[in-house]
């Protein structure tokens, strides 16, 4: 993957606009956040192979960056975006690496199902 | 503490790399002794945060990248029979429960082990670890209670000690050091900040940093203290 560069990332968001598209977007801190720090409040979510179809898709900001997908019937975003990649599947993958180069959230776009 | 004579050891666990830090020396030493050992691991480990600072995978490439590292450190450990069991990371707990011990029996009932080893449920901290330790144990449960393997589990929570007391299973596994380096060093794309870490430690002699590759420690389960009446 590599930083996001926003001309880049916003010119790839607009080729998958109007398409139905199979979503993954993830947010996660870790199954052990509140094992290593006890006032650690342990949230995320996970959502994976959900068909949308967007009309407009956005990045947003310096990075970490927002991507949000404005669909006719609600939205999708994710926040702390900092590195994205288009894979040799086609599929555009957007990530957030903390600090310590953990992934902290994932938003992905594929025109065919991500495995299981 | 001698290791006892098995016929046939069954290790569960769900992610790749759970075996690397706790029985990785257990297994390597049942292998040197031509005990045959069988290590089912549920996931691929899919939903990994390490993926390297900068990133060398994604999300996606993670699972190919994993199942690569988990089939290193099988030969690491001189493990013969590994059966990767295709569920999602993070996902166990969520998977049928009663599906989850028909997988378990029927690989107690496919390798006969005198010997299985997992977490210890409600002290193996993720959700994973806890789904897959209760579907063990409702497995074992299952048998005729003549029939039953011995049953270790592996137990992390803060509150082990208090509540568990100290591990009944120590292994001295200093002869098959260089079989666990081995395996923690094949699942590098998780344990990389960690191993870095354990060298230094290690090159400055802290007794911490050497105990990994001392001992490894179990808890029989406590069938009369079972985590619950029935299932």
């Amino acid at each position: 993957m590599e930083q996001v560069h926003v001309e880049k990332l916003q010119e790839l968001l607009n080729s998958f606009a109007d398409k139905d598209v199979y979503l993954h977007l993830e947010t996660t801190n870790g199954a052990y956040a509140s094992h290593f720090n006890e006032n650690v409040f342990n949230a995320g979510a996970f959502i994976r192979n959900i068909v949308v179809k967007y009309e407009l898709g956005k990045v947003a900001g310096d990075s970490p960056h927002r991507v949000g997908l404005k669909l006719p019937h609600g939205w999708v975003y994710a926040q702390g975006i900092t590195h994205f990649e288009l894979d040799e599947h086609g599929r555009l993958l957007m990530a957030g690496h903390d600090q310590a180069g953990k992934l902290a959230v994932a938003l992905q776009i594929s025109e065919t199902p991500f495995t299981y | 503490m001698e290791f006892a004579q098995e016929r046939h050891v069954l290790v569960v666990f769900p992610h790749p790399d759970d075996e690397a830090f706790g029985v990785s020396g257990t297994i390597a030493t049942y292998i040197k002794r031509g005990t045959p050992v069988t290590y089912a691991c549920l996931t691929l480990g899919e939903m990994g945060r390490n993926l390297g600072n900068p990133p060398f995978a994604t999300r996606e490439s993670l699972p190919h990248i994993r199942k690569q590292e988990l089939l290193a450190s099988a030969k690491a450990m001189g493990l013969t029979d590994l059966r990767m069991m295709g569920l999602r990371d993070k996902t166990v707990e969520f998977e049928d429960d009663e599906e989850m011990v028909g997988m378990m029996a029927k690989l107690i009932e496919e390798t006969n082990p005198s010997l299985v080893i997992t977490f210890y449920p409600n002290y193996a901290v993720h959700p994973d670890h806890e789904a897959t330790a209760r579907a063990v144990v409702r497995a074992v449960r299952r048998m005729d209670v003549a029939l039953r393997p011995k049953l270790y589990g592996l137990a992390f929570a803060n509150n082990t000690m208090e509540k568990l007391g100290e591990p009944d299973i120590i292994h001295d596994i200093q002869p098959a050091r260089e079989q666990k380096m081995g395996a923690m060093r094949a699942h590098i794309s998780q344990t990389a900040w960690m191993l870095e870490e354990m060298d230094k430690r290690l090159e400055a002699g802290e007794p911490e940093a050497e105990n990994w590759f001392t001992y490894e420690r179990f808890y029989t389960y406590r069938w009369n203290e079972d985590f619950e009446d029935t299932f």
